[in-house]
């Protein structure tokens, strides 16, 4: 009863009635299958987004960076990093303030390898790629997605710490002086508005994209060939997840589209790891993020930080291709 | 009454600035809009998470786009 309602099982009825009984579509044959896809799996997204984004939005109310800052002052070392990658992933920023954040972190005499993993493992693990993930592979591939983008952030930032690159920091970021604000403290109700005002936000940015997402991966779900797929980029296939990594870094789309058709294409035979690294290189290598980076870091520290994020990211993928099996 | 906008011109503080100024519309008041785009400048006010609005070098808020509604609080 409880699996009925939480897995959406009272949705697919609803839309299979809506497909064969209004639309008068067989759901056994293709069009039906598609238009029942479609319509299901954009409803289920939008549920589940407001529900979650709602959630994670009001729980990260009480981790400005400011507050971040200050705890992570508090943790040398591997715990350092551990606690960098975890707060990465509960400390809301946008893309802008990365800058911001990461000299401010420099100031506080924060390790530069703590820093990174806040900042590798920020962009990767975001709620709305969360929840789509789990919309459209379930718990266990979702939360293993955060487990692997916390890895990758803390143990690419134990390298970046251990290579001892802190000249690599251009020299204005050490002269700047702050004083710490108090951040201001939200009522309750007022973090209640700001969690409704962030799902009503992040929908409106990617709404299109996840329509137009959706619609191509009703099409792949029913009409791309399966054998072609799983040739050129199925499981098997190391060099596929290095294509999809490398394919990933200067897209400038808008990832939320990229994880419904990633949906349809494992269905297809596509690699679960070589779509996931894909996705992952979509965020974690931004190309805006890396333009923002520059401004703080010098380019060999960048270059280091795109291989060893690189790496780690096609390293995740040859993991879930290998675990694909017994995950979904 | 000054008000500044610190943001390295993204989207969201764009959208700060668009509020502000529909806002000093709305009450029918005058104001200089600042936008203050460089990181030490931002710095200096403790911010770490932009867009953030500053009215009369006070910090109001730090890290969202505050409403028409809320930035009329503020001038009122």
């Amino acid at each position: 009863m409880f699996g009925y309602i939480f897995n959406f099982g009272w949705l697919n009825d609803l839309v299979r009635f809506l497909v064969e009984n209004i639309f008068k579509l067989s759901m056994e044959k293709h069009i039906g299958s598609a238009v029942h896809f479609f319509i299901y799996d954009t409803i289920k997204i939008l549920i589940l987004l407001s529900v979650m984004i709602f959630a994670i939005s009001y729980a990260r109310s009480f981790f400005p960076p400011e507050k971040t800052k200050k705890i992570l002052t508090k943790f040398q070392g591997v715990k350092g990093n551990i606690m960098g990658s975890i707060l990465g992933i509960v400390t809301p920023f946008c893309s802008c303030s990365s800058v911001p954040i990461f000299i401010g972190f420099v100031e506080a005499h924060i390790p530069l390898g703590v820093t990174f993993s806040f900042l590798i493992t920020s962009p990767m693990v975001n709620e709305a790629a969360f929840v789509i993930l789990l919309s459209a592979f379930g718990f266990k591939v979702a939360f293993l997605y955060v487990l692997t983008g916390m890895l990758v952030g803390i143990i690419g930032g134990m390298i970046i710490g251990a290579m001892k690159l802190e000249n690599q920091v251009q020299e204005y970021v050490y002269e700047i002086k702050s004083h710490g604000i108090e951040s201001y403290q939200p009522t309750n109700r007022e973090r209640a508005k700001y969690a409704l005002d962030d799902v009503i936000s992040i929908i409106k940015k990617i709404w299109l994209y996840l329509i137009i997402g959706i619609a191509i991966g009703a099409l792949i779900h029913n009409w791309a060939p399966e054998d072609l797929l799983t040739k050129y980029a199925g499981p098997n296939n190391p060099f596929a997840v290095i294509v999809g990594v490398i394919f990933g870094i200067p897209l400038y789309a808008n990832v939320m589209g990229t994880i419904p058709i990633a949906q349809a294409l494992i269905a297809k035979g596509v690699g679960l790891g070589t779509a996931l690294a894909f996705m992952m290189a979509t965020i974690a290598l931004s190309v805006p993020s890396i333009i923002l980076l520059k401004k703080v870091v010098k380019q060999k520290l960048i270059n280091i930080f795109v291989l060893i994020t690189g790496i780690g990211i096609i390293l995740v993928g040859y993991l879930f291709n290998i675990l694909g099996g017994f995950l979904i | 009454m000054i008000i500044k906008v610190l943001g390295s011109g993204c989207s969201n503080c764009k959208k700060v600035v668009a509020n502000v100024e529909v806002a000093l519309t709305e009450l029918n008041l005058e104001a200089s809009v600042e936008k203050v785009e460089n990181f030490k400048d931002i710095m200096a006010y403790g911010v770490m998470s932009t867009p953030a609005l500053v009215i009369d070098e006070k910090v109001l808020v730090s890290g969202r786009i505050p409403s028409v509604e809320d930035i009329k609080k503020f001038l009122g």
